[in-house]
């Protein structure tokens, strides 16, 4: 959490800004890109404060995108929070407004319909890559990638409230199993 | 705009708005749309469930957060722009300083080997999570016209180029969304997608 220049600043509101924009299917599947460009590209932040950035936030009542908050703030404070926040919320927000007044009459229109179901397959794909990349720190620790494995398991088998994943997460590693 | 929402009592004020829309974003661990549904169809009666269904549809398809999407649909539909920014600020405002009082708190304590310990468990169902639903949406490829085989390969060249290969997400979305849609397209006009 080192101060970063306004030129990094500004880079760091630019790309979350762009993100906004390809964020189909949720801020979540962003989550590759953004570890590309903040852990891989510059630096930032290490492969575990990215995995944390995103658990706090699971910790956190709200809805998920206040992970990207979280990033922000790791890697420059209040500013960087101010600068992934707006990046990702002004574009999308404004053309989410946009496009419902348009008219979502047109739903059904074959122009439409065809880029949905087209991009499925690939929000699809993008958030099982999300998966991956945040089970990153779990690769050779025995415990973590066996509660991975239990949750994938629990929740595509019953119907328990992710909160409970959650807490049962933190108390196993918490107690140094994980 | 879907069906108005004429038949069903909106929202009494922009205080009302942002409070419905503060209390389901604080009761939302892991994810607010399970809750939106209760509160929005059920509690409040603002909308059908058909209509949640419709606009939750049309934030998905939307890029952004869907939940912040379908806030701005909902606040836009009783008060305009200003009930798009009230229910987006009731969704956002009182979290967001609860997860950076978390970080804070986070970045004091993270060499507490619980804490570190802890976070590491959450990370790890946090991924679990992702992945289950990844898997579970798998099923819908069964509905969209592109078909099973050629829809897993798209998700399957997706997962491989952004996990694996590292490939910037906007030339692998443009890239494979461009002939994705195309094929869609083609495929739409032969008739030989399944409608839902």
């Amino acid at each position: 959490m080192t101060g970063l220049g306004a030129a990094d600043l500004l880079g760091l509101f630019g790309h979350f800004l762009m993100l906004s924009l390809l964020a189909v299917g949720g801020a979540i599947t962003t989550t590759p890109e953004m570890h590309r460009y903040l852990v891989i590209e510059h630096a930032w932040m290490t492969d575990t404060q990215f995995t944390a950035s995103v658990a706090i936030a699971q910790a956190a009542p709200g809805p998920n995108v206040l992970f990207v908050a979280v990033m922000g703030w790791n890697v420059a404070g209040a500013m960087g929070a101010l600068a992934t926040m707006a990046g990702i919320l002004i574009p999308s927000t404004a053309l989410s407004l946009w496009a419902t007044r348009w008219g979502a009459s047109r739903r059904e229109t074959r122009g439409v319909r065809a880029f949905t179901t087209g991009m499925t397959p690939l929000t699809i794909g993008l958030l099982l890559a999300t998966g991956w990349v945040l089970a990153g720190p779990a690769a050779g620790r025995v415990g973590a990638m066996a509660l991975v494995a239990a949750t994938v398991v629990v929740s595509m088998r019953t119907r328990i409230s992710p909160m409970w994943a959650v807490g049962a997460g933190a108390l196993v590693g918490a107690l140094g199993w994980a | 705009m879907p069906s108005p929402a004429t038949a069903c009592p909106g929202p009494r004020s922009l205080t009302d708005l942002f409070f419905t829309f503060n209390r389901m974003a604080l009761q939302g661990f892991g994810g607010v749309l399970a809750i939106a549904q209760r509160e929005l169809v059920e509690r409040k009666g603002w909308m059908t469930r058909e209509q949640f269904v419709e606009t939750l549809a049309v934030s998905q398809v939307l890029p952004g957060p869907n939940i912040v999407n379908l806030s701005l649909m909902v606040g836009d539909r009783h008060f305009g722009l200003r009930g798009a920014f009230t229910a987006l600020a009731g969704m956002i405002v009182v979290p967001l300083v609860i997860v950076l009082v978390l970080a804070a708190l986070h970045a004091e304590f993270a060499h507490h080997p619980t804490v570190a310990g802890a976070l590491r468990g959450m990370g790890a169902v946090a991924a679990g999570l992702v992945i289950a639903t990844g898997l579970k949406l798998l099923g819908t490829l069964r509905k969209n016209p592109l078909g099973v085989p050629l829809g897993a390969a798209f998700a399957a060249l997706m997962f491989a180029g952004i996990a694996l290969l590292h490939w910037p997400l906007v030339w692998a979305l443009l890239g494979l969304g461009a002939v994705a849609c195309a094929l869609a397209w083609s495929r739409l006009a032969h008739g030989r997608g399944t409608r839902p």
